[in-house]
């Protein structure tokens, strides 16, 4: 079936013309209104553009132009920037947000012959580990309806493990590409923080932010990531460095690399999932790595470092909502002062206007040097730690989520809880450094990811790395009963 | 350190957010509980550590030629907005 393809397979047969990009579209759009009924991962169809998209890749085509996305569909986070089309970041606020202009990641994508097919569910302005704060509901885990499917990238991580598109986008502040990823059993690719340029992607915490990819494979991350990568001058953090040639790096054996095994990832791992790592690590020493313990003694404090720094950056952020430019406006305001709390106040949900406040606490008058600079201080210890790990090693290893998808509606009321959720990822956000997250087993019958982390713009390293593994092992070709 | 009814209160006037009776338990009790995470932090010893305010430390910010890049949109813009006259954005009076 059309659906279990793999990105290249599938550019294979439409440079062949033995399928067109119109049925490719037909195909997926059919499986979203099969499917999503019961997921809720995609809110916002698009299903005329697509075809209109589809019918331009076929010209393309026709005319002799190949290209490893042209032609191919996809659905983006909704909090990518789409010219045209309702870009809501999960939230009322952005319910009637018709976007005026293309992200870059939307742009470069499209001119690649990508094929938009909509645009996919998410916690709130990307605040959430469950899929669970989005205005327009949870997204259910393809695996386990009754489950979360982990989020924020909740939406696009169910698609793509339901096999709605074939690809998906998504954006990582502190985990929220990994561990759904992770979640639904599927390969997430976190860049370098200034890899891939933030311009038109909805701003949670700008220091963090980095959009990325969700794949059923290293291979099909490796050409979506190519085409995203890039300087772009209207991010002023994108970074102008060349970007290497993805695909081309997949074959690199593996033979002497040194992967190092973080001991605070380990210590206090549910025997079940270290076993599943420790497993995972026997096919990378087959393949002729070598493994060496490390340690990171301020990486346990990644948490709470976060959980300042995100929502300082956020209150921040999120003060441009003010009820008059775009966006939510209560009715009848009597004065300035209350239209803006009121548009605020019903235009964000509990868990927005939470960490709005836990921001706007930690950056006040009397608790600045307390908690915000305090912070940013142990997270360049947490940066140094890690920096000094890859003098000796080439790639850190461990768990991406301490547990498998959890119950929906289990952690909700518990925001400290939650935030627990995002242990094992947190901390390459705060350093900038690339993860990725593949499917490595199951518990209770749930998938969970084996993550790998790299030092700054080793993308590259990290897709052969997974790409090795996934040649070795069947994890990422399974599919949730029902979705196959 | 709990955080009190008053100092959510606060908190909220400064991030201009309404708050809600039904909402303001919640709040008093779910921000206490991050406040009292958070201070976790105060148990790390950073001395003369400098604060880390961006990821990529040796980046420079670009500057770019003071030219006009973008074209006038602001009819496309403002389709997004609650009220509109005459190319202005409507706000209640500011001034009395």
């Amino acid at each position: 079936m059309l659906h279990n393809l793999s990105i290249g397979e599938l550019a294979e047969q439409l440079a062949a013309k033995k399928i067109s990009s119109v049925e490719l579209a037909r195909h997926f759009l059919a499986r979203i209104e099969r499917f999503n009924p019961a997921l809720n991962a995609v809110i916002t169809l698009t299903a005329e553009a697509a075809l209109a998209a589809a019918t331009a890749a076929d010209r393309r085509l026709a005319a002799g132009e190949t290209g490893p996305l042209l032609g191919i569909p996809l659905i983006h986070k909704d909090i990518f920037c789409t010219d045209g089309v309702r870009t809501s970041a999960g939230s009322r606020m952005l319910d009637n947000f018709v976007a005026p202009y293309d992200a870059t990641v939307v742009a470069r994508l499209k001119a690649a012959g990508a094929v938009m097919l909509g645009k996919a569910n998410m916690d709130e302005f990307a605040m959430g580990s469950s899929n669970e704060t989005s205005y327009y509901g949870p997204v259910k885990n393809p695996w386990d309806t009754a489950k979360v499917p982990g989020g924020s990238s909740g939406g696009s991580a169910a698609a793509m493990a339901a096999r709605l598109a074939p690809y998906t986008t998504g954006t990582d502040t502190g985990g929220s590409i990994r561990q759904p990823a992770a979640l639904t059993g599927i390969t997430g690719v976190k860049p370098t923080y200034g890899r891939v340029s933030r311009y038109g992607m909805i701003a949670f915490a700008s220091s963090l932010d980095q959009a990325g990819v969700f794949a059923r494979s290293a291979a099909d991350a490796a050409p979506v990531l190519q085409a995203i990568s890039g300087f772009d001058p209207l991010d002023s953090t994108s970074v102008d460095a060349p970007v290497p040639d993805y695909s081309a790096m997949l074959g690199a054996p593996l033979k002497g690399l040194k992967i190092g095994l973080l001991r605070e990832f380990f210590e206090g791992l549910e025997p079940r999932n270290a076993a599943l790592i420790h497993d995972a690590l026997k096919v990378y020493t087959s393949l002729g790595a070598t493994t060496v313990e490390v340690s990171l003694p301020h990486l346990p404090m990644s948490v709470p470092t976060y959980y300042v720094v995100a929502p300082a950056e956020a209150s921040s952020n999120l003060s441009r909502f003010d009820g008059v430019r775009f966006g939510y406006r209560c009715e009848a305001p009597k004065d300035l002062a209350d239209l803006y709390k009121r548009s605020r106040g019903e235009g964000f949900g509990p868990e927005v206007k939470r960490r709005i406040m836990t921001g706007t606490y930690v950056l006040s008058a009397g608790y600045f040097d307390a908690y915000y600079l305090k912070a940013q201080k142990v997270r360049r210890l947490i940066t140094d730690e890690f920096r000094a790990a890859f003098e000796k090693v080439d790639l850190l290893i461990g768990p991406t989520t301490p547990t498998p998808a959890f119950d929906i509606g289990s952690k909700i009321d518990d925001p400290v809880t939650m935030y627990l959720n995002d242990i094992y990822t947190i901390g390459a956000n705060l350093a900038g450094l690339p993860g990725l997250s593949m499917p490595c087993g199951y518990v209770d019958n749930l998938p969970m990811g084996l993550q790998l982390i790299g030092p700054h713009f080793s993308e590259g390293k990290l897709l052969n790395a997974a790409h090795q593994f996934q040649q070795s092992t069947e994890w990422h070709k399974h599919a949730p009963r029902g979705y196959e | 350190m709990n955080l009190t009814r008053q100092d959510v209160e606060k908190i909220a006037n400064l991030a201009r957010l309404s708050i809600t009776e039904q909402e303001m338990p919640v709040y008093v009790t779910s921000l206490s509980s991050i406040v009292n995470f958070v201070d976790e932090l105060s148990r790390a010893e950073t001395g003369t550590v400098e604060p880390m305010a961006h990821p990529l430390d040796g980046q420079r910010q670009r500057l770019r030629p003071d030219a006009v890049a973008e074209t006038d949109q602001h009819v496309k813009y403002q389709k997004n907005a609650p009220s509109v006259q005459a190319g202005l954005y409507v706000v209640p009076r500011v001034i009395e």
